[in-house]
């Protein structure tokens, strides 16, 4: 096989695009798809600081390492979520990362914040680990940005996270969850950052690709609590999908938002309050993480 | 050849001399799943991996449950 570009031995087939790259010309597709991201949904600009929270994996580190090589002045985050073996080895992954390049790198630890580990949240709320998990990172994203005076966080999603969360909002009609699918949601109220996804053109088997040949060291082990994941058993369906029929995923993600996405933004605007107890934005008067903190205070 | 498998981390052997791709389809995997690295090197699915060769099959797939309410 033969790269698209140069001619000279592939490394790597993309059937979707009907292409094969050698190492260097492939690299150089992963960053077109990331400045065609950040153009396409005006991002962020040149001069704006982000916050690029990590977790170890290889989507969010081949992100930071693209946007380190744009240029852009970035802060990582990394949230400690206290999942024994798995934190640890990741956490060890996000440092060496930032060392390596001499780039700012933030640690804030779910226990101390939420005031109990990921797996004590898990056994206190009885709900799948990956919601008290999901709720924890999404607050703290936001309320570090905002404490450190950075205006966009971007996270690694990329193209299979975005169809595999469409495909479960369409699979159940939550249609209140469809307009807020996008690749940047914007700031909606002053205690509201921007939150940005740039490898969204991008499939996983890209970014492993990118991280792969840049000699990115990240966790290739999956997080513990991830095994029997709905979102999981959606990329397996979407994954046969896209063997019968490679572009499936892309045109079923990049036609919602070309074409179906706008069709539900008519629904009414939701009323944005600030938290009693943390001044953090939410819809009603305590915010879901304040919830969270008592519950998990109550059990333990 | 040896065929090196993660999540649980493991070593198959199978039969060798034959592309990637049918090495793939004898284990069930799909090609989209996982990177092929053999060495310090991606290898491409039509390539031929001899009988004295080990190959890594470097699943791809990550994450848990992502919604995005707000907090």
């Amino acid at each position: 096989m033969k790269c698209r570009k140069c001619g000279s031995a592939a490394v790597l087939e993309l059937r979707r695009h009907n292409a094969a790259f050698c190492a260097p010309d492939f690299l150089e597709f992963f960053r077109n798809q990331v400045r065609e991201a950040i153009r396409k949904y005006r991002m962020f600009e040149r001069d704006e600081p982000v916050l690029v929270a990590v977790s170890g994996g290889k989507d969010s580190l081949a992100l930071w390492d693209v946007l380190i090589d744009e240029g852009y002045r970035t802060m990582g985050l990394y949230l400690d979520l206290g999942i024994f073996e798995y934190s640890v080895q990741s956490r060890a992954r996000c440092e060496a990362f930032a060392a390596a390049r001499n780039v700012p790198l933030l640690v804030r630890r779910v226990e101390d914040e939420v005031g109990a580990p990921v797996p004590i949240i898990k056994s206190v709320t009885r709900r799948p680990p990956c919601s008290g998990c999901g709720l924890s990172k999404r607050y703290l994203m936001n309320r570090v940005a905002l404490d450190e005076g950075l205006p966009v966080v971007a996270t690694g999603h990329n193209l299979d996270d975005e169809a595999a969360t469409l495909f479960g909002s369409v699979m159940h009609w939550q249609v209140d969850a469809l307009p807020r699918q996008s690749p940047a949601l914007p700031s909606t109220h002053p205690k509201l950052v921007r939150r940005v996804k740039p490898l969204y053109r991008l499939s996983e088997r890209e970014t492993a690709a990118y991280a792969f040949l840049r000699k990115i060291d990240y966790i290739v082990e999956e997080c513990p609590f991830a095994v029997g994941a709905t979102s999981i058993a959606h990329k397996e369906t979407l994954s046969r999908l896209e063997d019968a029929s490679p572009g499936a995923k892309h045109n079923f993600l990049f036609g919602f938002l070309d074409k179906a996405r706008p069709a539900f933004e008519r629904a009414e605007a939701v009323t944005l309050n600030e938290c009693a107890r943390c001044g953090q934005v939410t819809t009603g008067t305590l915010c879901a993480f304040c919830k969270l903190a008592d519950q998990v205070k109550r059990s333990v | 050849m040896k065929v090196l498998l993660r999540n649980p981390r493991r070593e198959v052997e199978v039969a060798g001399n034959r592309r990637v791709k049918d090495v793939l389809r004898d284990l069930a995997i799909l090609p989209e799943t996982v990177l092929v690295i053999r060495g310090d090197d991606l290898i491409t699915a039509d390539q031929v991996v001899g009988d004295t060769d080990t190959i890594e099959l470097r699943p791809v797939m990550s994450g848990g449950s992502e919604r995005a309410p707000l907090p």
